[in-house]
């Protein structure tokens, strides 16, 4: 159905073919378009920047599209409050960070099973790990909650990090990946060579699969970075606690302390590690095409 | 959202609202002065008792009530402290998706099972989801910890209302007691009444009928006489002739039909609007162009929330006035409570008693932290004394009529559902007061959002 | 050739070996919450403040009880609506700069800008996201007075009391947090495209709209039936942006409550009974609605 809605777009847009004076217009379309949506992208961060800029009471009076003078302040307070925003920010890059690394590699050797060998059951557990995806994350978080609490894995990373092994959403997205990338011959060929499977694995099938771990990667890091409702059941701790936890405890503070700016700041704060992180990741991503990759 | 926004009181105005109420000081060295006495006894009596003492909190009040306050406490970390040889754990979850109470729920039942070291031995509760812990066995009654009617003899009533289980046993304590009354916007109310002495304001707004006249008036000049229609929904929920839930059965209370039908005349006749409460919209009438005739909070509304610090801002020019209103009522405040398996009773006693009945203490609250405190008495000191006329509103002194307010607030019908019940309510009545939904769609509504949450009620 | 086979069935065992860590920790981390789901929607069984109620074996009395209702079905059409008004424009951006970055003959200027662009919205947290549309859209906010000073509207738009701006602006949200993901999974399938088949292809003197139909996408096919999966999956367990802008009520008169957020009111009681049930069907309705993704991508494969 939305293959017809777009295809109908697309006949529209290349109607006139091959005279330079369309690509030119197409040109300008896709400039025009492609402007907008950098701006429809980049104008939250310029509000959540002006507003982290601004005192409380400053916020209370509505939107302004230029900055005031309150940034340091902002920051200033959040650093020497009593929140442990450092140490926040470190637990938040250790979670984030493994949870990248364990569920992308991990998913890429699931589906590598499913893609590389042909073993009894395994078109069964290639459609019962689809159906997991359909489980709702929120349905078991209570029940979750619990079981973590009788393993005494309260104020514990491991609830938070190794779970993301078993995501049948990477892994859903790395066997498709393979499908069209990872041709079987590449495979028989080091078997030839005599390579063994676990060398294989991580020599042959890692390297290839890079743009789709980085992809993935970015995903998993900026959900467990952004994740609170989890978390929220498990870290009680001080020295534990990621930074959503603490977003939402300077939220919830007293009429004393309350400041709205320092909100706005310590989001914007927060947000600054992921910004680095996707552009370390998305040069794989986005330097593919124009770069001309080397075929897989 | 809701429940945080009670806690969202905001304020950033430390500098330019505390000083004038501790321009009298010397609440540091008072509290020192009283340091030697109590020091000794609960050193002394904690020394065959835990360790460590455990304090399940949302926020940070409480602990910095604590640390300046407390006698001989001691902070060693940003969530550490000391009393004596006992090590004090602050234990912070935030209200966000009700991470609180889910933790409250998961520690406390298991609470006499848990380690000495892990024991959970306060934890703070708020008014509407305190008898959801009152009723249960995870609180211990004061009276098993010593503390006797005559300790709690000088505290407001509807504040002990609130902490009471269906036997009539006292199980928390609150050193606020957040009374609240009408904070008009004096320049309306010359404009519209031709007047802005409270006690001629009080009498144009003295009963709902009176207030919706005003309301009407208020519209000629320009003025909406509330914010929202939830401003005055406390007001209403306040002073019910019934508890939300009388045999498992939901009931609307009179007085809350009459917030409906009061609220849908204003929204219809464009003089108030729906907006939520700490919302843009609703905050916008702190400011002179905003044309609100007046906010419904107590002392700390009044204080922190008003952005009094802020450049032209009605506050900052001390443009508001305070009276009672159409009814009494109250909002906010926090309540201490003991858990059950707590291995320091002592401490824990001496904690509640010092904190909420010891009126020194509760005067060095009120001078330096501007909390309207849970103490008859020291209220009606501080009415008397000129030097606590405030700012924001001009001079005048409020805390008689906070202190008349408090004495009038009747907390009896409070049930264990308040929380769901006054949030739902509100938020289906709002599609009425829209016009997306009739009375009867909008009840209904209601009444499905109400079995989700408490499966064990039925509705009409 | 029997040797071989041998052989090969020694290397498929490592097939096994290689699911190990994943069937591992799903057993423990999910298939032990998900049972116990299973098994509770035909309990009575839920938290009435800190008393539990039940478990009390009770049929399928909470099934009938959810399907008796108009609910389900209102939900779920919520649900769809709302995942529809953001699927749509988003696929189609999504394919559309796909499209562009891919056309040689176009030699767009700053690709990298603006795909690394993109994908930036998703990094704010939905929460913090939420606070900023509720600021921009508010009655008093800076969209109102736009719209009145340019004399679209003469008083105040309320953008949270009508089911069509709420819906709205569920969708323009959720386009915003996601379309740069999908034109990354769909750049990220392009990787493995050599550029000179698209050049190969201009000098043989294809259209640019023949080398997007007959080139790109039928190597991102896989990835695109991705996409199209997991949105849909996504698209049906909707719930923070609608859960925060509405404040968790899905006004005006639940016109934008969706199936995840209706779950979500049943867990505030810890009613594992309803909670349960309702989270079977949604794994029925989801499934149905899978299968028919699945049988038509499929079917397209045969037409190739």
């Amino acid at each position: 159905m939305d293959n017809s809605d777009s295809k109908l777009d697309f006949d529209d847009l290349g109607a006139p073919k091959k005279s330079t004076a369309s690509v030119t217009v197409r040109r300008i379309i896709a400039y025009v378009v492609l402007i907008l949506l950098t701006i429809l992208c980049l104008i939250w961060f310029y509000i959540l920047f002006i507003n982290a800029t601004r005192s409380n009471g400053d916020l209370s009076r509505g939107f302004r599209a230029y900055p005031s003078d309150r940034l340091f302040v902002n920051l200033n307070n959040i650093f020497h409050g009593s929140l442990p925003v450092v140490r926040g920010m470190i637990n938040s890059l250790i979670v984030a960070g493994l949870t990248a690394l364990l569920t992308t590699y991990f998913s890429t050797m699931t589906a590598y099973a499913i893609h590389a060998f042909r073993f009894k059951g395994r078109k069964a557990i290639f459609v019962f790990i689809l159906a997991i995806m359909m489980i709702p994350t929120q349905v078991s978080a209570l029940g979750f909650q619990q079981l973590c609490y009788s393993w005494g894995l309260e104020n514990s990373f491991i609830p938070l990090i190794v779970p993301s092994i078993a995501s049948a959403v990477v892994f859903f997205y790395m066997k498709q990946y393979m499908d069209s990338n990872l041709p079987h011959e590449l495979l028989e060929a080091a078997r030839i060579d005599g390579a063994g499977e676990i060398r294989i694995f991580n020599t042959i099938v890692i390297p290839l699969m890079k743009p789709a771990i980085a992809v993935q990667a970015i995903f998993a890091f900026v959900g467990s970075w952004n994740n609170y409702f989890i978390p929220s059941l498990i870290l009680h701790k001080d020295e534990m606690k990621t930074l959503p936890i603490l977003i939402a405890q300077l939220r919830a503070a007293d009429y004393l302390k309350f400041d709205m700016g320092q909100v706005y700041a310590m989001i914007a704060f927060s947000i600054f590690p992921v910004i680095i992180v996707y552009l370390l990741l998305s040069r794989y991503i986005v330097g593919g095409v124009t770069a001309g990759s080397v075929k897989g | 959202m809701k429940r945080q926004v009670k806690n969202i009181i905001s304020a950033a105005l430390i500098a330019a609202m505390v000083v004038p109420m501790t321009a009298c000081g010397g609440s540091s060295s008072s509290s020192g002065s009283s340091k030697p006495s109590s020091g000794d006894s609960s050193s002394t009596k904690t020394a065959e008792e835990g360790k460590v003492l455990n304090i399940e909190c949302w926020n940070e009040e409480f602990k910095s009530r604590i640390t300046d306050h407390y006698p001989g406490y001691q902070e060693t970390g940003d969530n550490t402290g000391k009393i004596g040889d006992v090590t004090v754990n602050w234990i912070i979850t935030p209200t966000k998706d009700n991470a609180y109470q889910n933790n409250l729920d998961k520690v406390l039942p298991d609470n006499a099972n848990a380690s000495a070291d892990d024991k959970v031995d306060i934890f703070l509760m708020e008014a509407d989801y305190a008898l959801k812990y009152v009723n249960s066995d995870v609180t211990m009654k004061l009276s098993d910890l010593g503390i006797t009617d005559d300790d709690l003899s000088d505290q407001f009533d509807y504040t002990k209302d609130i902490v009471k289980d269906s036997d009539g046993n006292i199980k928390g304590s609150s050193w606020q007691a957040c009374a609240a009354g009408m904070i008009y916007n004096r320049q309306a109310a010359k404009d519209v009444l031709g007047t802005d002495d409270p006690d001629k304001v009080q009498e144009a707004v003295s009963d709902w009928s009176k207030f919706n006249d005003t309301a009407a008036k208020a519209k000629e000049k320009g003025y909406k006489i509330t914010s929202t229609v939830n401003d005055t929904y406390r007001v209403y929920s306040n002073n019910v002739s019934g508890p939300w839930v009388k045999d498992n059965k939901v009931v609307v209370d009179p007085n809350i039909k009459k917030w409906v039908d009061d609220s849908k005349k204003l929204v219809d006749a464009g003089e108030t609007t729906t907006a939520d409460l700490w919302s843009d919209d609703w905050s916008k009438g702190f400011f002179p162009d905003g044309k609100v005739f007046c906010y419904f909070g107590p002392a700390w509304l009044i204080n922190f929330s008003m952005h009094a610090d802020e450049d032209g801002s009605i506050a900052n020019k001390g443009g508001w006035g305070f009276c009672v209103g159409p009814q009494s009522f109250y909002w906010g405040g926090t309540w201490i409570a003991a858990a059950t398996g707590t291995d320091n009773p002592t401490l824990v006693k001496d904690i509640i008693l010092k904190m909420t009945t010891d009126q020194s203490i509760l005067t060095d609250i009120a001078k330096k932290d501007s909390d309207c405190v849970n103490s008859k008495t020291v209220l009606n000191t501080l009415a008397s004394d000129d030097s606590f006329g405030n700012a924001v509103l001009g001079g005048q002194n409020p805390y008689k009529t906070l202190e008349e307010g408090a004495e009038k607030v009747d907390m009896s019908n409070i049930s264990n559902y308040d929380q769901g019940c006054n949030e739902e309510f509100q938020a289906a009545m709002k599609n009425y007061f829209d016009g997306n939904a009739s009375y009867d769609d909008a009840l209904k509504q209601f009444d499905t959002a109400i079995v989700e949450k408490y499966p064990e009620l039925t509705t009409d | 050739m029997g040797k071989k086979l041998s052989h090969n069935q020694r290397v498929n065992r490592w097939g096994y070996i290689f699911l190990i860590p994943f069937l591992l920790v799903f057993i423990i981390f999910q298939l032990i919450p998900l049972a116990s789901t299973i098994y509770n929607s035909f309990f009575e069984n839920y938290m009435s403040g800190l008393n539990h109620i039940g478990p009390k074996f009770i049929g399928f009395a909470n099934f009938q009880k959810l399907l008796s209702g108009h609910e389900l079905l209102q939900y779920t059409g919520n649900t769809m609506i709302m995942w529809v008004l953001g699927f749509v424009p988003q696929i189609i951006v999504s394919l559309l700069l796909a499209a562009w970055f891919t056309d040689p003959s176009l030699r767009l200027k700053g690709q990298r800008f603006f795909k690394t662009v993109i994908y930036l919205p998703n990094l704010i947290m939905a929460a913090a996201f939420a606070m900023l549309f509720f600021t921009l859209f508010a009655d008093t906010g800076p969209i109102n007075s736009i719209l009145q000073s340019i004399g679209i509207i003469s008083k105040p738009y309320q953008f949270m009391s009508h089911a069509g701006s709420v819906r709205g602006l569920v969708a323009l949200m959720n386009f915003l947090m996601w379309f740069g993901n999908t034109t990354i999974l769909l750049m990220a399938g392009m990787m493995g495209i050599d550029t000179s088949l698209f050049e190969a292809a201009e000098v043989d003197g294809a259209t640019a709209n023949q080398i997007f139909w007959k080139i790109t996408l039928p190597l991102l096919k896989p990835i695109f039936i991705y996409v199209l999966i997991t949105s849909l999956i996504g698209g049906l367990q909707m719930f923070d942006v609608p859960q925060i802008l509405t404040n968790g009520t899905g006004d005006p008169v639940r016109s934008s409550m969706t199936l995840i957020m209706w779950l979500n009111k049943h867990l505030y009681s810890r009613n594992y009974g309803m909670a349960g049930a309702l989270s079977v069907l949604l794994l029925i309705i989801t499934g149905i609605l899978s299968l028919i993704v699945f049988k038509a991508t499929a079917s397209n494969e045969v037409d190739e």
